[in-house]
């Protein structure tokens, strides 16, 4: 599949059990630049509901969600 | 030809793998087919678990501290200076002192360092538990504190010990207890994400607990900026939150030398899971909190992946296949008060089950304390 987005940073938490996919997003973001591009690689489905709830919270944007097959790409940006 | 395997790092990871070194490859080092040196900043080796017990009185900083001379076998060459530069392309080091030193095969064991200035007003307006000074200060001052709001917040992300900010609010509630003064201080945990902890089974079994302890739980709670004057803390969510005390887990990076040389970002060491081989140079390994794996930046993952570092190596210098993987085993205690704790253990994609909390296990704990000094050895 090829994906539209072009990620700045690339978060692969494949596998990921302690802190977890949301907490290496929320370590990257903590880090980024505004209009940074983050893509999070992720094989948890409960990522697909934690992200975006906390990406609204925190007032950034979620551009897209891509299965991927075996993993999902989560693309937000930092605002 | 000598194998040159240079260990830059003293602590939980560095010190193991030193041993584990020294274990599997005697008949090389005797023969001088391999050197194993480590290179370290500082003599003393620091048993970094001891700061949660130095914040509660139970026990000293002394306590945490061992000479690393102590704990590393004779075979091993120790160099207390430290690495500044890392050309991975030359497979030389350069140290402070001026000189520089070369190697066949490098593991970086470097650590995580607090940063806590890099939250505006952390360091002015918080205590924590994760270094000497930190930990006595917080001794002192709740040693003095008999009411009013204790928070404590979970700042940064990542950091060590994840099991660490969930044993310190059960343990202060407990402590506070038993000294008459709990009445008259309200309790609140803040984490990064939307429940307990980053593990679901046990947000899942702690979540009922900080009920059942009138501990107020908030969630997606990722603290942008502390105002030491007016004691209040704001979350990137949007949230205030007033406090009379802040314990906060501070904001951790690793070494800068380590982005320098291109081997990963914010200090921590981009490696293959498995293997723990660097995936931006040739005869690379990280171990400990320096490698950017999936799981805890703990003592155990440390322990763990030095014995699959040694293995891998050893088997090299034999002109071996390396087979042995990491396969992100992760063990850890978790207090959940003054005289009582469980543990946990899990490897990649896999959900640890939280054993019902006993006696028993505190005393593990604490006999775990005392025998870790083996540990570090490579004997436990």
């Amino acid at each position: 599949m090829q994906d539209e987005q072009h990620p700045d940073i690339t978060v692969d938490a494949r596998g990921a059990t302690c802190p977890g996919p949301l907490m290496d997003l929320i370590g990257k973001v903590k880090t980024a630049d505004a209009g940074t591009v983050i893509e999070l690689q992720t094989e948890d489905n409960g990522s697909k509901k934690d992200v975006p709830e906390w990406v609204e919270k925190a007032g950034h944007t979620l551009l897209d969600t891509v299965d991927q097959g075996d993993y999902w790409s989560l693309y937000v940006r930092v605002e | 030809m000598t194998e040159r395997i240079v260990i830059v790092g003293g602590g939980t990871g560095g010190t193991v793998l030193a041993n584990r070194l020294v274990d599997d490859l005697g008949p090389e080092l005797d023969a001088g087919d391999a050197t194993v040196t480590l290179v370290t900043d500082s003599s003393d080796h620091v048993y970094k678990p001891t700061f949660l017990y130095v914040a509660f009185g139970k026990r000293s900083v002394h306590d945490a501290n061992r000479p690393i001379r102590e704990l590393l076998p004779r075979e091993v060459d120790l160099v207390i200076d430290r690495v500044e530069g890392i050309d991975t392309d030359g497979k030389t080091l350069s140290l402070r002192d001026g000189d520089t030193l070369d190697y066949d095969r490098l593991v970086v064991a470097t650590g995580a360092t607090l940063v806590p200035e890099e939250t505006p007003g952390l360091l002015e307006g918080g205590h924590h538990f994760y270094g000497p000074d930190g930990a006595e200060a917080l001794r002192d001052e709740l040693a003095e504190f008999t009411e009013g709001h204790l928070v404590l917040s979970v700042v940064g992300v990542p950091h060590m010990c994840p099991a660490a900010p969930l044993e310190f609010v059960l343990m202060v509630d407990d402590w506070l207890r038993q000294r008459g003064r709990r009445e008259d201080v309200e309790l609140t945990y803040t984490y990064p994400i939307n429940r307990a902890h980053a593990i679901e089974s046990i947000a899942d079994w702690a979540t009922p607990i900080l009920e059942e302890r009138n501990i107020t739980l908030e969630t997606f709670f990722n603290v942008e900026s502390v105002d030491p004057d007016a004691q209040v803390v704001e979350t990137m969510e949007g949230m205030q939150l007033d406090y009379d005390l802040l314990v906060a887990i501070p904001p951790h990076t690793g070494d800068p030398m380590v982005a320098t040389a291109g081997l990963g970002d914010d200090g921590w060491v981009k490696v293959d899971k498995h293997t723990l081989e660097a995936a931006h140079a040739d005869d690379v390994y990280a171990i400990g909190d320096a490698a950017d794996v999936p799981t805890s930046k703990a003592g155990s993952v440390a322990h763990y992946e030095a014995g699959v570092v040694a293995a891998r190596i050893a088997s090299s210098v034999r002109n071996e296949p390396p087979t042995a993987v990491y396969d992100g085993k992760t063990v850890c205690f978790v207090e959940t008060g003054m005289d009582e704790a469980t543990f946990v253990e899990f490897e990649y994609g896999r959900q640890p089950v939280v054993r019902e909390p006993s006696q028993a296990i505190h005393w593990s704990k604490l006999g775990y304390n005392e025998t870790y000094w083996l540990t570090a050895r490579g004997l436990l």
